[in-house]
């Protein structure tokens, strides 16, 4: 599986409530409806500019905070290719891969890569391609995570695994 | 080698004799909490096609985050969650009532957060109850309706980090200064996957709250779970209110651990955090004087007893400054009938304090305590995030219960020894 799409860039410690802010948990609950407020705090322009495919540049930390899954769905319904950072918040991490949202830890490419500017990923191959032709790997996914996002997520993963599906 | 409180207790959970970080294995939960994310989970596991969750004595739900109802839409969600409780028969629920009150405070007071437990929760903050020797953590919604269907749940074995605290609080300092000062040494990522053990003669010295308070806290610098080895303290906190069997779990004492850190108590000072991170800390004399519009005491971090107690010691006889609005909300009913049984809830409604329901409200942004825009708010909870209490213009500080009590009352943020 491969992924195209511009870059949209942010820095260290991108928390859940800038991803999407908590005064929507209990209000919101349609994940279009979600869609609409992803990063509303920190970059009002990502939502309504962003285009499916786009990938997510950051730095350290990304998705630091709350459990709250909606940053991930919000991110996912908005056909975000990947999240690419220094580093990942554990929970995060995990409501991404069960929401089916490729998240890649890949410190090297936050100096490689400008907003705005197209880059690759190969899922397969564990590589990212930049504009100026370069290729960075990332650590491939375990299995049972690709697994997961293969299946679209946890809960069509489990429906699968019981059978339901 | 031994291992550290993590392998050990994922290795016996799992069944296996030995465990290494970075292993992953598959445990069942002794408990699994929710709050009112309950209804968004209801609707996750009904999709899954499933009639009857795995175990309804095994699961958990305190209504908390906006309570009372604030609109229509949490009233739905609420209703939800009363239904699906009833047809599933779990019994643990506490709902918007005088029995319940902030889901951590009120999981650890009715005797769920056990020793040797492995305890999942739907909150970030679930890993508070490391407090009580249990293997707490936070998961999102899918899992925990993943954890609802098939009462299993995957954890990668985390590296360890050891925190030896010795030494006492001189005045006016406090536990949350602490793990202030510890989150603002390791960033907000210092400890991103790792489980973090408390240890050390300060830590013995600590009351059931002040460990609370810090293991409440762990997530804020990443980690996936605290611990505090349970002593005759924990045990007899538990003794007439645990709900079930349990067995102290404690590290070898030849583990491994990929960092060990010592603090003195005896050299810190009051703390605060600044806007927009929480590493972000710097000494509370450091800020003296910046405005405050609101001053917020309570949430899952600071709101018990003796938070409160601090809290009015500092008010008595006292009126909070003009333009100043100080809200209280006790962690749970309970702390709060005990506050009226010790009238510290008259010491602080005279110093024209507003004291609100238990509840988590104000501390994302739900109701009861939003800011303004260009607002200031010095608040005794675990987030500082920008738009965190419903406001991206708004400002938020972090500190102590002492430390927001002296601020209300000065109207600007105040070192708490000026006033002790």
């Amino acid at each position: 599986m491969r992924v195209k799409g511009r870059v949209w860039k942010y820095g260290d410690d991108i928390n859940t409530d800038v991803i999407f802010p908590g005064k929507y948990t209990y209000v919101v609950s349609d994940p279009l409806e979600m869609a609409k407020h992803a990063l509303e705090d920190l970059d009002p322009s990502f939502a309504k500019e962003v285009k499916s495919g786009d990938i997510i540049v950051a730095g350290k930390n990304f998705g630091c905070g709350s459990s709250r899954e909606q940053a991930a769905t919000c991110l996912k319904v908005l056909g975000v290719g990947a999240v690419i950072a220094k580093s990942f918040a554990r929970i995060f991490y995990r409501n991404a891969i069960n929401q089916g949202l490729p998240v890649i830890q890949c410190p090297e490419i936050f100096d490689a890569v400008e907003k705005g500017e197209e880059i690759e990923v190969d899922f397969k191959e564990s590589k990212i391609f930049t504009p100026d032709g370069r290729v960075f790997n990332f650590p491939p996914f375990p299995d049972f995570v690709r697994g997961i996002l293969e299946d679209g997520g946890l809960i069509p993963h489990i429906k699968r695994r019981i059978g339901k599906e | 080698m031994g291992m550290t409180f993590a392998e050990k207790i994922l290795a016996k959970k799992a069944g296996l004799l030995k465990v290494k970080p970075g292993d992953v294995v598959t445990v069942e939960p002794d408990r699994a909490l929710s709050h009112d994310n309950a209804a968004a989970i209801i609707k996750l596991f009904k999709s899954i096609g499933l009639e009857k969750v795995w175990n309804p004595k095994k699961i958990v739900i305190v209504l908390d985050h906006a309570v009372p109802a604030p609109t229509d839409k949490h009233a739905d969600n609420h209703k939800q969650i009363r239904r699906f409780v009833a047809e599933q028969g779990i019994e643990y629920f506490y709902d918007v009532n005088s029995d319940g009150g902030v889901c951590h405070q009120v999981f650890c007071e009715e005797g769920f957060a056990l020793p040797g437990h492995v305890i999942v929760g739907s909150d970030s903050h679930t890993c508070t109850y490391g407090a009580f020797g249990a293997f707490a953590t936070g998961i999102g919604r899918s899992e925990m309706a993943g954890v609802w269907a098939l009462g299993e749940i995957w954890f990668r074995v985390p590296e360890s980090i050891k925190i030896d605290l010795e030494g006492v609080f001189p005045e006016g300092v406090y536990a949350k200064d602490l793990i202030l000062r510890i989150i603002g040494d390791l960033g907000a990522d210092g400890a991103d996957y790792k489980s973090v053990e408390f240890s050390g003669s300060a830590i013995r010295n600590m009351s059931i709250s002040e460990r609370m308070t810090l293991c409440n806290m762990v997530i804020e610098m990443g980690a996936k779970n605290g611990f505090i080895e349970p002593d005759e303290k924990t045990l007899s906190y538990i003794e007439d209110i645990a709900k079930s069997e349990f067995e102290v779990i404690k590290p070898d004492e030849d583990a491994s651990y990929e960092r060990i850190l010592r603090y003195n108590l005896s050299k810190l000072e009051p703390l605060i955090a600044k806007p927009h991170n929480i590493d972000n800390v710097s000494p509370v004399k450091d800020l003296e004087g910046v405005k405050i519009d609101q001053a917020l005491i309570g949430t899952c971090t600071n709101g018990r007893l003796d938070d409160l107690k601090i809290a009015a010691s500092i008010l008595k006889g006292n009126k909070v400054a003009k333009g100043v609005r100080l809200i209280v909300i006790p962690a749970s009913w309970k702390v709060y009938k005990e506050a009226i049984k010790e009238r510290i809830i008259e010491i602080l409604i005279e110093s024209g304090a507003i004291i609100a329901p238990p509840g988590c409200g104000p501390c994302m942004g739900n109701h009861l305590g939003v800011l303004a825009s260009g607002e200031v708010c010095i608040s005794t909870a675990n987030r500082n995030f920008k738009g965190r209490m419903g406001n991206p213009e708004s400002q938020i500080y972090l500190a102590s219960p002492a430390t927001v009590a002296a601020s209300a009352l000065k109207g600007v943020i105040t070192d708490p020894r000026e006033v002790l």
